[in-house]
């Protein structure tokens, strides 16, 4: 390229290398985050148990247990968020709904 | 003790058997007692880019069903001294290739080769997983292009969880990154990847870059390793690749553009 070409050339949009890495820094990170370094493939089996442990006492739907795993500096938190239902609405089980002793 | 190596990508097309071909070349030219396997059961073709496809008759899933000796499998190269092919069965599918299996017939060259080199199949699909789960060491084969850069960070995660080392809590699986297709022109003018954009993105250590180079389609034509190629640029890099990776401090070549002189830019060559 001559230098007359590089002088008058149009001022050119952003080059698309620059693009292709900063697309690729964003998907990277992001699929890090759930799959590098001995990352937990376990996370959707031990959601699977929990919500099977949880249910053996209280009605609770799939999409009301939320599983999340940070990474912060040395160490990780497994963060658990069970919505329980709205006691309420859903019929309870347990000893307290057991007939009580007869009035007769 | 031997070296298991696998040379893996993700994704297809990037070079892994041209330079599982060109490694396992430049390592038995050095000396060393080689041997190179194609995993890629069903499309094979490692034995294409060596040149000895007419000479197959046993393949690696024969040997793991027991149904030939390691002996009458193995190819040995006519040009390189101490270089050994194990081609890839071309009727079988990815199933054939069982942990156990492949860990006998690992076990098995063990005893006679120093390096043993595994030419991955792309994906991460069985025969992908089986190459890489034996694996000391790993060329992570990249091109300077979006999709390459993510199924290679993609096998880097699979590396460091899903192999031997990982599952059995060993040191990690040693990983390079092998820079293929380079166009040093095109990255200085914006228009590619630059070694530095994919060092950083991948965070791995640069064994070698591959300038793109039409010496490497000739000599896959011929069925020749392209390291063997001499005066081809592609071939002195694999053989400075093959040095590095013997621990030979070599600064990389071919990562900025040539200026060309006259003559050159009269006459264009690859």
């Amino acid at each position: 390229m001559g230098l007359f070409e590089s002088l008058f050339r149009a001022p050119s949009p952003k080059k698309s290398a620059t693009l292709a890495k900063e697309r690729l820094q964003i998907i990277v990170a992001h699929e890090r985050g759930s799959g590098r370094r001995g990352s937990p493939d376990y996370l959707p089996a031990l959601k699977k148990e929990l919500l099977e442990v949880v249910r053996k006492y209280v009605p609770v739907d799939q999409n009301q247990i939320k599983v999340h795993l940070d990474r912060e500096g040395g160490y990780e938190v497994l963060e658990l968020n069970i919505t329980l239902p709205d006691e309420e609405l859903q019929p309870r089980r347990g000893p307290e709904n057991l007939p009580g002793p007869g009035q007769g | 003790m031997a070296t298991v190596i696998v040379v893996t990508s993700g994704k297809g097309g990037v070079g892994k058997t041209t330079t599982s071909a060109s490694f396992a070349t430049g390592l038995a030219q050095r000396g060393y007692r080689t041997v190179v396997i194609d995993f890629d059961v069903g499309l094979r073709n490692l034995d294409l880019i060596m040149g000895c496809e007419r000479r197959v008759v046993y393949d690696f899933v024969n040997i793991i069903n027991g149904e030939a000796s390691l002996n009458q499998a193995l190819i040995r190269d006519k040009r390189v001294e101490n270089l050994h092919i194990l081609p890839a069965s071309q009727t079988r599918d990815k199933e054939a290739l069982t942990k156990e299996g492949v860990d006998r017939v690992l076990n098995e060259l063990r005893q006679s080769f120093e390096y043993i080199v595994c030419d991955s199949p792309a994906g991460i699909e069985r025969g992908a997983l089986m190459a890489l789960y034996f694996a000391d060491e790993a060329l992570v084969v990249t091109n300077p292009e979006v999709s390459s850069v993510r199924d290679s960070d993609r096998i880097l995660g699979i590396l460091a969880s899903r192999s031997r080392r990982a599952e059995q809590g060993d040191p990690p699986v040693k990983e390079h990154l092998v820079l293929a297709r380079y166009a040093p022109e095109r990255a200085d003018r914006g228009d590619m990847l630059s070694v530095e954009d994919v060092l950083e993105i991948l965070g791995i250590p640069l064994l070698g870059v591959i300038p793109e180079s039409q010496t490497v389609l000739q000599s896959s034509n011929a069925g020749v390793p392209v390291i063997l190629e001499d005066g081809s640029e592609a071939g002195a890099a694999y053989g400075d690749l093959v040095d590095r990776f013997l621990g030979k401090d070599l600064p990389h070549r071919f990562i900025t553009p040539q200026k060309k002189g006259f003559l050159k830019r009269l006459f264009r060559r690859g």
